[in-house]
């Protein structure tokens, strides 16, 4: 029973771990694609705004500085995403994938170009990175039970980014649905005619909205790099940007749902890694490669419509062409 | 996919643009070698050098070329559909997975004459069948195959690796890679094939797979511009609407398209797993797919652009390996951000320089006809 709960209470403080980055992600695409921009990039701008993170990191040993520069970097990919696609009328996926195939090459090229360690930063210095913060009296609250170990194992002991991970949604709820902002935002990408209409730039408006995506990614990114790990290397971020891609859709487009199943696909990731290699009785071995393709396969299975029904918003990957 | 609303002539349209949107592509290339802090002119000398310059170097190439050719013609004939195939790599992978299942249980049994062909139909329907479920799923179910085609790379590479670490491995291995095929399974490799005839070649990756590319280019061209089928899938590509009123049904036009760009997709497997490594192995596509919707859009969606592309990727991975080899500052991924600027300028930006040329355009037209009435 006490294994079962500690065994429990420790996966779920692995899933926060692995879910903060595809939250950040999930709340990014969110911004981009309710505004009628597909974005497929969430990868690439991770992976480039992690490689900079670790990158200022190990030269200034500031991870402030650091977060800065991720955030700088992953808004610029951005706002090449939308010069492609609203400025040139582009295709949407084309410009995605370029970004993506770009910073998984840009990375390793400068990488070996700075620091000759085959593509990897120098590891950092705990003072570079953002390290747990320990909450107060945890140490107090240790012999009660349950609420001591969920308290300490899980709630306590985590960086500042995680917490801000989940300061994120409903944040990203608030703009959304309770702002100008968001409306505006919600119609351009179901019906940009009509935005137009009204006066209101569309253009604009998904400027704003891919900006904000870069910024989140800039947050996932710095994440990776000076916050979960102590350092950059090669193509770390792993397809996490397509299962954040893969979370969005699975939430249908709406902030708490995405938030869920960030936390589903984070779960499936943490009992993946401690399944590995383990036998449980009556099933054999698990097939960790099963679990940790789940997130793709339920994610084609709900767009099937097989769960439910995602509907995408009207406009996305549409070029809107203003009358002359 | 091709917009051309453009009032140029088709010269430029179909010749310059895309020459000019590849130069942009090198050009800032060109500049992030500078940046590293080598020469960009040393850079290309010793790629070209090293692609072109002696036999194993254009056996490699030639190598690397027909894998592009397949990825190339895979995306080019989705994108005649109106689709966004980006499971080409899934579909190589699958399509490997195809040959070598094949060839591990038939390779002591069947008569070496049928070994290639019964090959090539193996590797053709592994990959059009990784292909069919995301096209029935757009057909049939409205999914975005474009989601579901990403989904499907991740679900293939989980899945080979599942079967190699855990069925196909040869026992008594830790490496996951099955037993090596008889050697009548072999595909014959060029070197091989000069040296019957008398000339010696330097020893490189180059088989007889590469003819089958070029069937393949001869073919696709044929079924896309001369067949109804062909008709029927650029018809759906560019306008669904109409394509109904002409009596097609898309559902089946999307099927049959994503059905032959998975096959194509898929003979990546014959080059790589019956043509090179002779035994099933983990990541030998590495990335031709992704190279592939490089090498379509440069080559406009035509077979014969897809040959011009798949050469010049050819070159520069060939030229890139030797390139890190040269230069330690170097990496072969320079070959990937060239290959990612190819697909932003060629692809995302393609159009960018298009009111430029069709001002410029404009102003010379303008000039040469009223010199034209100053003289009459």
């Amino acid at each position: 029973m006490e294994d079962t709960f500690m065994f429990a209470v420790l996966t779920l403080d692995a899933t926060l771990r692995v879910s903060t980055p595809l939250i950040f992600c999930a709340m990014a695409g969110l911004f981009s694609e309710r505004s009628g921009i597909i974005d497929i990039s969430l990868e690439g701008k991770m992976l480039s705004a992690a490689f900079i993170a670790a990158s200022v990191a190990a030269v200034t040993g500031s991870a402030w500085l650091a977060l800065v520069a991720a955030i700088c970097v992953a808004s610029g990919l951005a706002l090449l995403h939308g010069f492609a696609c609203i400025t040139h009328k582009g295709n949407h996926v084309v410009s995605g994938v370029a970004i993506n195939i770009l910073a998984s090459g840009l990375t390793v090229v400068l990488g070996i170009s700075w620091f000759q360690r085959g593509g990897q930063t120098p590891s950092l210095p705990s003072s570079a990175r953002f390290m747990p913060i320990e909450f107060p009296f945890t140490d107090a609250l240790n012999g009660t039970p349950l609420l001591g170990t969920i308290y300490k194992e899980l709630l306590s002991g985590h960086n500042i980014l995680v917490y801000l991970a989940f300061l994120v949604v409903p944040l990203t709820w608030w703009v959304v649905f309770q702002t100008r902002f968001g409306l505006r935002l919600r119609a351009v990408g179901e019906n940009p005619t009509a935005v137009d209409t009204a006066g209101i730039s569309v253009s604009g408006l998904r400027y704003r909205a891919v900006l904000i995506c870069g910024l989140l990614t800039g947050f996932a990114g710095a994440y990776l790099a000076i916050a979960q790990n102590a350092g950059f290397v090669r193509d770390m971020t792993a397809g996490q940007g397509y299962i954040a891609l893969a979370a969005l859709i699975f939430g249908k487009w709406r902030p708490f749902s995405a938030f869920a199943a960030c936390l589903l696909f984070g779960l499936l990731d943490a009992i993946a890694i401690r399944l590995q290699g383990v036998h449980l009785a009556g099933v054999g071995e698990v097939p960790v490669e099963l679990i940790q393709a789940l997130p793709y396969i339920l994610t084609v299975i709900l767009l099937a419509g097989f769960i439910g029904k995602a509907v995408a918003p009207k406009a996305i990957g549409q070029p809107y062409l203003k009358e002359r | 996919m091709s917009q051309n609303s453009s009032t140029l002539p088709r010269w430029i349209d179909i010749g310059l643009i895309p020459i000019l949107n590849v130069a942009m592509a090198l050009l800032v290339s060109g500049l992030i070698i500078l940046l590293i802090g080598e020469s960009p002119l040393e850079a290309v000398q010793i790629m070209i050098q090293g692609a072109l310059g002696y036999d194993e170097g254009i056996g490699y190439t030639l190598y690397y070329t027909t894998n592009f050719v397949f990825t190339g013609l895979a995306v080019a004939v989705a994108f005649h559909a109106g689709l966004f195939n980006i499971g080409g790599e899934g579909q190589a992978y699958i399509g490997g997975l195809g040959v070598g299942l094949f060839l591990l249980l038939a390779d002591d049994s069947l008569s070496p004459i049928l070994l290639l062909p019964v090959g090539i139909i193996a590797a053709g329907l592994f990959g059009a069948a990784w292909a069919a479920i995301p096209a029935y799923l757009q057909a049939y179910r409205g999914s975005h195959i474009v989601i579901t085609t990403i989904m499907f790379n991740f679900i293939a590479s989980a899945l080979m690796v599942y079967l190699m670490v855990n069925v196909l491995i040869k026992p008594g291995q830790m490496s996951p890679e099955s037993r090596v095929f008889l050697d009548t399974a072999h595909l014959p490799f060029a070197h091989e094939i000069f040296a019957w005839m008398g000339i010696k070649i330097a020893r490189s990756p180059l088989n007889i797979s590469i003819i089958w590319a070029a069937i393949c280019c001869i073919g696709l061209w044929l079924f896309v511009w001369r067949t109804r089928w062909g008709y029927a899938i650029r018809s759906v590509g560019f306008n669904e609407k109409a394509a109904v009123y002409a009596g097609i049904t898309p559902a089946k036009t999307i099927m049959l398209a994503m059905f032959i760009s998975g096959a194509l997709a898929g003979f990546v497997g014959v080059n790589e797993i019956m043509g090179v490594h002779h035994k099933l192995l983990l990541n030998y596509t590495a990335g031709y797919g992704f190279t592939g919707i490089a090498v379509s859009l440069m080559g406009r969606n035509h077979p014969f652009g897809i040959i011009l592309a798949s050469l010049l990727f050819g070159v520069l991975y060939q030229g890139g390996a030797e390139l890190a080899f040269e230069v330690p500052t170097i990496t072969r991924e320079l070959v990937v951000v060239i290959q990612g600027l190819v697909i932003l300028f060629s692809g995302a930006l393609a159009y960018m320089s298009t009111p430029w040329i069709e001002w410029a355009y404009g102003a010379l037209s303008r000039r040469q006809s009223s010199a034209g009435q100053g003289e009459g």
